[in-house]
């Protein structure tokens, strides 16, 4: 059975097909690359894994679970957590903050224990803490540690962003376009990041990726997808070399 | 300037960060403690007023500055603490029972309230609120064997254990232990997962959501809160107001009430003590001034909703972080003297989500 599946995906808005009968597999421990031209849908087909859109066709697999008409919120518990193309952290809370938010699902605290502050509390705070510190050090983060978000550099946000999803202790990690709007020292870090990801923490990531040296450094197996439908899946070479592929991005040679 | 070596995590979570911390705040502490002792009895009237306020206000800071829903209803809450209140007195209940009742009932119905209301965003919920307390209002108005209508309902002194609490000095002391009471719950919930979760709700409703945050049950929960203190704040106010009437819970107390978390600085709990002090002191300043300035404009009708009103405006457009913003750059002007820079808080002039209109 296969590790995360998505059948026959499909999503209409008003008429416009944005994702058209899209299916794929992604292995246990794999990094899996979306890629395609801008509005071919590949953030839509992640607001569909993480369950902020509803699918009009299709039904999503994680683990043997039909997650397909799971709440939002339900779906990082599964062990799904996601980043966000356009950084959605909270800005006016400091980078710790953030990174306790992630660790949301596993607070057991009730809100009266919580007006109390309890020692079961105090000391679930203190061991959540300690799991934040860990994804601290793993992505470097300790100068950034009291800082405002509002306050931080581009490229730092997406790293806080990684590390709040990392802070849920996922199984799958979903990146929208986690190297967009970064340098290109700062791009060859996170490729680092991300193959550490997978290798040091065993995690499996699908990625949605526009910068072809990262996707090709990083990536297990890529699908390329326009106008929401598939156009070729395979090794990061076999898609680039593919001609559908090279069609959509380049367009025809003229001819004449 | 202050550098804090930190060595454990225990360090982050403590309420007193450091020496400065207790230092200063046993001396705030004592002179609360030591004021009937000194001040006339008007003066120790009004700062029972204002800890009233700032129950409140640290009521209304939950929804609004930690979470992100701005409500233009509190009074309402205000209104059934009172009400309930006044009501388990009158049927002899013990004060103590009265007051949690009050603090109890009103924050289940800010439970309830608030399971319409979750879904709507910026202004329409804060219209669903103004629509909530006019309801509450009609109610209280109509209900007259409970409330006594229009004709009002009187409130007794609140008695302890046999203690009739007559004197203001008592009244003063007991409006103290509920403040603290109160403010201790309100640290202890922004530093715990439940108040991160308001926090992640304000500001940023689609990433709290896929962090696993269920925004209906936490959006429920901020308003149960707030409730709750409110609540509690409004059984003070009854006894404070000494006889009840609905007029005394109108609109206009929910725009005070919204006025203290604004001015005072939103999403802060420095924000809502400041701002109850500013509003207990306003209408005073107002009284006095009102002897200087010529008959015309003194009494001009509707001069203090007016005022209310300009305040709100002119802190929102130019000091969108309060009170508490502008003591934070006089603090920082005088640790940094004579290296301060205008521009350190530039940046800074950004609005939290509660304030854009969606």
């Amino acid at each position: 059975m296969t590790y995360f599946k998505a059948e026959n995906v499909s999503i209409e808005f008003g008429g416009i097909k944005a994702v058209n009968h899209v299916s794929f597999d992604v292995e246990k421990g794999s990094i899996y690359t979306i890629v395609g031209p801008n509005g071919a849908g590949k953030t839509t087909i992640f607001n569909i894994v993480s369950r902020i859109y509803n699918l009009t066709e299709g039904k999503i697999t994680f683990e043997d679970r039909d997650i397909t008409h799971l709440p939002t919120h339900q779906v990082v518990k599964l062990g799904i957590a996601r980043t966000f193309q356009n950084i959605e952290l909270f800005e006016h809370a400091t980078v710790l903050h953030n990174l306790l938010i992630g660790r949301h699902i596993h607070c057991k605290s009730s809100m009266f224990s919580d007006l109390f502050f309890l020692p079961s509390v105090r000391k679930a705070e203190l061991e959540h803490r300690r799991r934040v510190e860990d994804v601290i050090d793993f992505l470097d983060l300790q100068h950034y540690r009291d800082q405002l978000i509002q306050n931080l550099p581009y490229g730092v946000r997406k790293i806080v962003e990684l590390g709040r999803a990392l802070c849920t202790d996922p199984k799958l990690l979903l990146l929208d376009e986690p190297a967009s709007g970064l340098n290109v020292d700062e791009t060859e870090d996170m490729a680092f990041w991300i193959d550490d990801i997978k290798k040091l923490l065993g995690i499996t990531v699908i990625m949605v990726e526009h910068n072809m040296s990262l996707v090709s450094q990083v990536s297990d197996r890529v699908l390329a997808i326009n106008y929401g439908e598939k156009l070729a899946e395979g090794t990061p070479t076999e898609v680039q070399e593919n001609p559908e592929v090279i069609k959509a991005y380049l367009g025809e040679e003229d001819v004449h | 300037m202050r550098i804090i070596f930190k060595t454990t995590y225990v360090q982050d979570i403590k309420l007193m960060k450091h020496r400065g911390y207790v230092f200063w705040y046993s001396i705030l502490m004592a002179a609360v403690l030591i004021a009937p002792a000194v001040l006339d009895e008007f003066y120790i009237g009004e700062m029972a007023f204002i800890f009233i306020y700032a129950i409140a206000g640290l009521g209304l800071m939950i929804p609004v500055g930690f979470t992100g829903l701005a409500s233009l209803g509190h009074a309402a809450f205000l209104a059934i603490g009172a009400y309930v209140n006044a009501y388990f007195l009158q049927e002899g209940y013990p004060f103590l029972v009265s007051l949690l009742l009050a603090g109890i009932i009103s924050a289940m119905i800010g439970g309830l309230i608030a399971v319409p209301l979750k879904r709507m965003t910026g202004i329409y919920f804060a219209i669903a609120t103004l629509a909530f307390a006019i309801i509450v209002e009609e109610i209280i108005v109509h209900w007259k064997s409970v409330t006594g209508g229009l004709g009002g309902m009187s409130v007794d002194y609140p008695v302890i254990f046999g203690f009739e609490l007559g004197e203001i000095w008592q009244f003063y002391f007991l409006c103290l232990a509920v403040l603290l009471i109160v403010l201790y719950g309100t640290l202890n919930l922004i530093r715990s997962p439940t108040g991160r979760a308001f926090i992640a709700i304000r500001d940023s409703e689609i990433s709290a959501e896929s962090m696993g945050i269920n925004l209906s049950i936490y959006k429920i929960k901020s308003f149960a809160i707030s409730g709750l203190f409110t609540g509690l704040a409004g059984a003070l106010f009854a006894h404070r107001l000494a006889f009840l009437v609905p007029d005394a819970f109108n609109f206009l107390l929910s725009i005070q009430l919204l006025m203290m978390v604004v001015v005072g600085g939103l999403g802060t709990i420095h924000g809502a003590i400041f701002g109850a002090i500013f509003v207990g002191l306003l209408p005073q300043v107002i009284a006095i001034a009102k002897d200087f300035l010529p008959h015309a404009i003194g009494e001009f009708p509707g001069l203090e909703p007016g005022l209310f009103g300009l305040i709100l405006v002119l802190f929102i457009i130019f000091e969108p972080m309060g009170l508490y913003g502008r003591w934070l750059k006089f603090k920082l002007f005088l640790e940094m003297f004579p290296l301060y820079r205008k521009a350190t808080f530039k940046r800074q002039k950004t609005y939290l989500k509660t304030e854009r209109v969606q």
